[in-house]
């Protein structure tokens, strides 16, 4: 019922609005990072932290921290935090919920499967997955020699499971597969989630296909630079784009043909609101996309909290909760590792 | 009359207490033994000067020309705008947060192995931080190491007793399947074994066959263990990896096997995989390693099945016995440590505290003491200088501690001295919010004026009766209970943490201690929310018991049956058969009932009529006395912040817009009472004069505000810079947070017009509103009236004992129920309702804030 979500949205919704934006009060402010900044050792960080929701995380660990601890105990605090609302949402919420992890499980796929090629130790790569994306027998994708393997096997049981009817192939697995695979699958998980806030309509509907729309945009100009100079033909680079977001179809078709960082550059500020990101950069250079990206993301989830009655607010806080680890751990490094002069390198703030 | 209102003497609650700015200057060699002395007197607040220094350097920024501002960061910039990690002590405080947290793992431990820490709550005074750091480390330590060699025992011995388990079962299988190849493959020796399953006769058949009968059929099997939930994913995926060429085969270990992750108990199963092919194994083999199921080889011969299980069985009975020692070693020590563990967690605490409250102040710019500012009340003064004293001489301290009062701009914080039974009436307003300082304390009044409303809702002297029970039975048990209280708060507000304080905050408005609700509430605790919320308030329950009891004797009610207690009725029968009672009503006969309502009317025609307008009329007279005192207070407060215009322009128009109105309405109540006369309900002066009243309490005040304005500030545009630039430089370390007030007239005008309107609505609304005290005085005679008719009475009218005993039941339990219990919290939020609204919203501004002194019991409640 488009525009009338104020009238029932509160029966199943308004209590886990109230818990996610009341934990988007908790989100650590400029402030914070500024002191956080200023630290010298972890053991600081740490006590920063304990102020904050993080502290009853941090509290049992003794003494020499590692960043990796950090990282962990704030993970293990987003993911018990996501739980939370996930036992007490009813549907569709709980699928617009899940929908939020399956990016990570395509990210844990690949890495395991990645790994188990370059013939790490499973448990060793298990303990390196994003907890979020964890499911039942991930661990036996190690045993998977090729796609039609990993699908029979394992990912049958999956919700991933429909994305991979695209890149089904008996081809045995190598670097330059598995990263198609990633991206396809990613296209697929962007498409499906998509089409499932469109089913949502209203304020969901509205808000997400914005965000989405620049998830997939961002990931159409990533694949791009990253497959520059790479064997990856332009029919294939194509395939790769997810099928809606602002650049499609015709930024698509630009973008396939790109050959270096300047022409994907000429392609972006066709559209005012790559515009900006791209004009912050010189010619030729691509470090600090990531981060302009992440900054304008990050403005965009914020500008989700400004409407009422609507998913969009998961969607937007357990991002900007995991841009918040990306930044403690980005600044743990640096301290860790004496650095501080290149914190502000790549902080998101947020408020 | 004025010089009689000053010599009364000060009654601690009526007003809150005198509060004073203090500035203390302590010699660095005893900051820490003045801070521990101040906190176990628990006088003092202390403010944290670099917070202050903040505001007022950003205020500062925005006044005040570049210079000043750089003069005065200069002063300030030691302590301004430091994060916690900066501050002076932050180095202890860290420690300290190391300790507690090693206290808190050596709780765990404790907890884990089953035993109690003793519950001591003398305190050592004189532990030094760093011995007891040493120790802690020392300790942490040892149990720590004997924690990782008793997991390296115990995960050897898991793999063993799996292990044996594995062989019990599975050689099961392998016997039968043994049974089955051998069957296909060789016919002749069926006879021999196939309906007997001993191991003696196949172990025989075995010897006789050659060794391996199962690799012939290119058949190999692995056998192993799983956890009992991952068993059905398990043989899924095997079915998947291996195309259904392969035999699955498991049974329930029966005994559970320790998970070493976990230390928890868990259930698993025996499996055994049969199937061929090398491709298969490292398939099946990777499947095992990725659903952690423990593999272990069982050897198909039995010979070397019994060989083997007699090993581990060996090796397991010593394993057991060190796990044994080992744990009994590492009891002894945790039981030490136990033995002095709340000693120590106080300690810790304790110390913390002392250093959060060093870190709040500032070292003067020779870096050789340090300042601080706080607030503490005025009575205190003399206590505090003594203990301060104490520790300069303590400390062997060459220079004293400078003591002095400083004076402060500000509001000073809220605190009253409250007793057991004026505390949870306190509490009660404090929830609608903390008095201004200074300002009138409606917990005074509402000690007697809120039982008294709540028991005009619930007067029933036989309800009341029950009340008192209670209430008594809580008072019985104070001591204990409280007791039982205190070793539940020391031993477990270590374990607590912040988040859990909301709920219970919502559920028990009144309630003696926020900290204490916490702890009340915590499920851990047997003494269950609910109970220790009766606790806090067991003396407002005591005193709404026994004004149920005086209102229900006025009323007459007892679970509503009339009763005779003061003499007979007034009233009697026109006949000795009372036949015509009912339709032509009693005669009276002599004089009226002494004390309450008359007996003879309950049941009668007339019944509800006459208790109608004897309760309404009576809530009004409650509702405009009660309104009335708000307004004279508001008058005492006027008087007392020396506020002339609010007497003159809001208290007199208030005063005479009520009482024309309403204040005349009560009075032809008693007249009529009185002398039963009806006089006339408008008389035509009183209402020009509450017409008057409205204009005369809306305007005259914001014009008059402006005139006094303008007056100040006339020909002084430039003059404040002046002035408070020599402040800062006389006194830099003072509180002072200059506020030029900026003068808005429409926002004040606005402001007055909402407050004029308020009052004017408000007061019929309120009036209006207090009819609640009938409306729920009626809802609760009926209630009453019903159950004990149309339940108690009417199941009487049988004789079958099965249905009186029911009637009587129901009855117990609807009175419990209903009236007890719900009808008790009804009466109590509306007698809350109209204190907080009716009563206290004519004078309660209720903007301050509580004085929190630093004091180590408080701290104790304190969570970590």
């Amino acid at each position: 019922m488009y525009g009338f979500e104020a009238l029932t949205f509160n029966i199943h919704g308004g209590y886990l609005e109230a818990i996610a934006r009341g934990h988007r009060a908790g989100l650590l402010t400029t402030a914070d990072y500024n002191n956080l900044c200023q630290c010298e050792n972890l053991d600081d960080i740490k006590m920063h932290l304990s102020a904050t929701k993080y502290g009853s995380y941090l509290q049992n660990e003794p003494s020499p921290l590692h960043t990796t601890t950090i990282v962990e105990k704030c993970t293990l605090k987003l993911v018990d935090d996501y739980k939370h609302m996930l036992c007490q949402a009813t549907e569709p919420m709980s699928t617009f919920l899940e929908y939020i992890r399956y990016g990570h499980m395509i990210d844990n796929v690949v890495l395991i499967v990645t790994g188990t090629l370059h013939e790490r130790d499973v448990q060793e790569l298990i303990e390196k997955c994003h907890p979020l994306g964890m499911f039942d027998s991930i661990a036996t994708l190690a045993v998977a020699q090729n796609m039609r393997e990993l699908y029979r096997l394992v990912l049958v049981d999956t919700p991933l499971a429909p994305y991979f009817s695209e890149c089904l192939t008996s081809e045995d697995l190598d670097d330059m597969n598995i990263e198609i695979m990633r991206n396809t699958l990613y296209k697929a998980y962007l498409e499906d989630f998509y089409k499932f806030c469109q089913k949502l309509g209203g304020a969901t509907a509205e808000i997400m296909s914005d965000l989405l729309a620049f998830e997939a945009d961002r990931r159409a100009v990533n694949i791009t630079i990253n497959s520059i100079g790479t064997e990856l033909t332009r029919e294939d680079r194509k395939k790769l784009y997810s099928n809606f977001g602002l650049l499609y179809p015709y930024g698509h078709e630009e973008l396939a043909i790109c050959e270096d960082i300047d022409q994907v550059r000429g392609v972006m500020e066709k559209y005012p609101p790559y515009q900006a990101i791209f004009s912050k950069m010189s010619y030729g250079e691509s470090q600090m996309l990531d981060k302009a990206f992440y900054e304008e993301e990050v403005r965009r989830l914020c500008l989700a909290f400004e409407q009422q009655f609507h998913y969009a607010v998961f969607f937007a806080y357990m991002r900007l909760r995991e841009q918040e680890i990306r930044n403690l751990m980005w600044i743990s490094e640096c301290v860790a590792q004496n650095q501080k002069s290149r914190i502000h390198d790549s902080v998101v703030y947020m408020f | 009359m004025d010089d009689f209102l000053d010599t009364l003497p000060q009654m601690d609650l009526m007003r809150s207490e005198k509060m004073t700015l203090v500035q203390l200057i302590i010699p660095v060699e005893s900051a820490h033994r003045s801070v521990t002395y101040l906190g176990e007197l628990g006088l003092l607040q202390f403010r944290d000067v670099s917070v202050v220094v903040d505001l007022r350097s950003a205020f500062f920024s925005f006044t005040k020309p570049i210079e000043s501002v750089a003069v005065f960061l200069r002063n300030f910039s030691l302590n301004a705008d430091k994060s916690p990690f900066q501050r002076t002590f932050a180095t202890q405080v860290k420690r300290c947060g190391e300790m507690s947290r090693k206290l808190r793992f050596f709780k765990d431990q404790i907890d884990k192995a089953g035993l109690r820490c003793l519950q001591r709550h003398e305190l050592d005074p004189n532990i030094e931080l760093g011995d007891l750091e040493r120790q802690l480390a020392d300790h942490e330590h040892e149990v720590l190491e004997m924690n990782s060699n008793s997991e390296k025992l115990r995960q050897t011995y898991n793999e063993l007793l799996e292990f044996k388990i594995v062989l019990q079962k599975a050689s099961g299988f392998l016997v039968s399947s043994n049974a089955h190849a051998i069957g296909d493959e060789t016919e002749l020796h069926e006879s021999t074994y196939s309906n007997n399953g001993f191991i003696e006769s196949s172990f025989l058949l075995e010897q006789e066959m050659r060794p391996e009968p199962l690799n012939q059929s290119g058949l190999r099997f692995i056998s192993g263990i799983i956890n009992k939930d991952k068993l059905l994913r398990f043989e899924r995926m095997l079915f998947r990896a291996t195309r259904g060429n392969m035999l699955f085969n498991q049974t329930p270990s029966d005994e559970e096997i320790m998970d070493p992750s976990t230390s928890e108990m868990v259930e698993k199963n025996v499996f055994v995989v049969f199937f061929s092919g090398e491709q298969a194994r490292t398939k099946i083999l990777k499947i095992c390693e990725a659903f952690g199921a423990n593999c272990y080889p069982v050897p198909e011969d039995i010979t070397k099945q019994r060989q083997l299980t007699r090993e581990v069985l060996s090796r397991l009975s010593d394993l057991e016995a060190t796990l044994d020692a080992g744990s009994r070693h590492r009891n002894n020590a945790l039981n030490a440590v136990g033995y002095s563990l709340t000693k120590w967690m106080t300690t810790v605490r304790r110390e913390k505290a002392v250093y959060d409250t060093l870190n709040m102040l500032n070292f003067d710019v020779t870096k050789k003491c340090l300042v601080g500012e706080g607030w503490c009340p005025t009575f205190a003064k003399t206590q505090i200088h003594e203990v301060l004293q104490r520790a300069t001489s303590d400390s062997n301290s060459q220079v004293g501690v400078i003591f002095h009062v400083m004076h402060a701009v500000e509001s000073p914080p809220t605190y009253f001295r409250t007793n057991k039974l004026t505390n949870a009436f306190q509490e009660i307003i404090d929830a609608y919010g903390v008095a201004r300082y200074q300002e009138a304390n409606p917990a005074v009044y509402s000690v007697v004026t809120y039982p008294f409303l709540f028991a005009v809702m619930f007067g029933d002297w036989g309800h009341g009766l029950c009340l008192l029970l209670g209430a008594l039975y809580l008072l019985a048990r104070e001591r204990k209970l409280s007791k039982q209280l205190a070793a539940a708060i020391v031993c477990c507000n270590f374990l607590l943490s912040d988040s859990d304080v909301i709920p219970y905050a919502l559920i028990g408005l009144w309630f003696s201690e926020l900290r204490e609700m916490v702890i009340f509430g915590y499920p851990e605790l047997k003494l269950g929310s609910f109970m220790e919320m009766l606790f806090g308030g067991r003396y407002v329950i005591l005193l709404m018991a026994l004004f149920s009891i005086y209102c229900g004797l006025i009323y007459n009610e007892f679970f509503s049956v009339p009763f005779h207690i003061f003499g007979g009725s007034a009233y009697k029968c026109r006949d000795t058969t009372c036949s015509d009672a009912y339709t032509a009503g009693l005669v009276k006969y002599r004089g009226p009932y002494p004390f309450g309502v008359d007996p003879s009317w309950r049941g009668s025609r007339s019944e509800l009529p006459y208790l109608n307008s004897l309760k309404m009329k009576m809530s009004i007279l409650l509702g405009i006395a009660q309104m009335n005192l708000g307004l004279i207070l508001s008058f005492f407060n006027a008087r007392f912040f020396g506020s002339s215009l609010d007497i003159r322009y809001q208290f007199i128009p208030q005063m005479i817009f009520l009482n024309s109105l309403f204040g005349y309405l009560s009075l032809l109540i008693i007249i009529k009472w009185c002398t039963g006369s009806q006089a006339d309900l408008y008389h035509i002066l009183l209402l020009l004069l509450a017409f008057i009243a409205v204009p005369w309490m809306l305007f005259p005040k914001p014009f008059a505000l402006r005139k006094i304005h303008m007056e100040r500030f006339q020909g002084r545009t430039y003059g404040l810079l002046g002035t408070s630039e020599v402040d800062l430089d006389v006194e830099p370390d003072s509180a002072r947070s200059h506020q030029e007030e900026e003068f808005n007239f429409s926002e004040i005008f606005v402001h007055q017009l909402i407050h004029s309107i308020e009052f004017v609505l408000g007061s019929v609304s309120n009036t209006a509103s207090y009819l609640r005290l009938w409306a729920l005085s009626l809802a609760h005679s009926e209630l009453s009236t019903v159950f004990y008719e149309k339940v108690l009475l009417l199941a009487w009218e049988y004789e079958n004992i099965l249905i009186r005993l029911i009637g009587v039941v129901v009855f117990a339990f609807a009175t419990a129920f209903i009236l007890l219990m719900m009808e008790t919290l009804s009466a109590f939020l509306h007698a809350l309702r109209l204190h907080w609204v009716e009563f206290m919203g004519k004078f309660f501004h209720g903007d301050g804030y509580k004085f929190k002194p630093f004091s180590f019991t408080l701290i104790s409640y304190d969570d970590e």
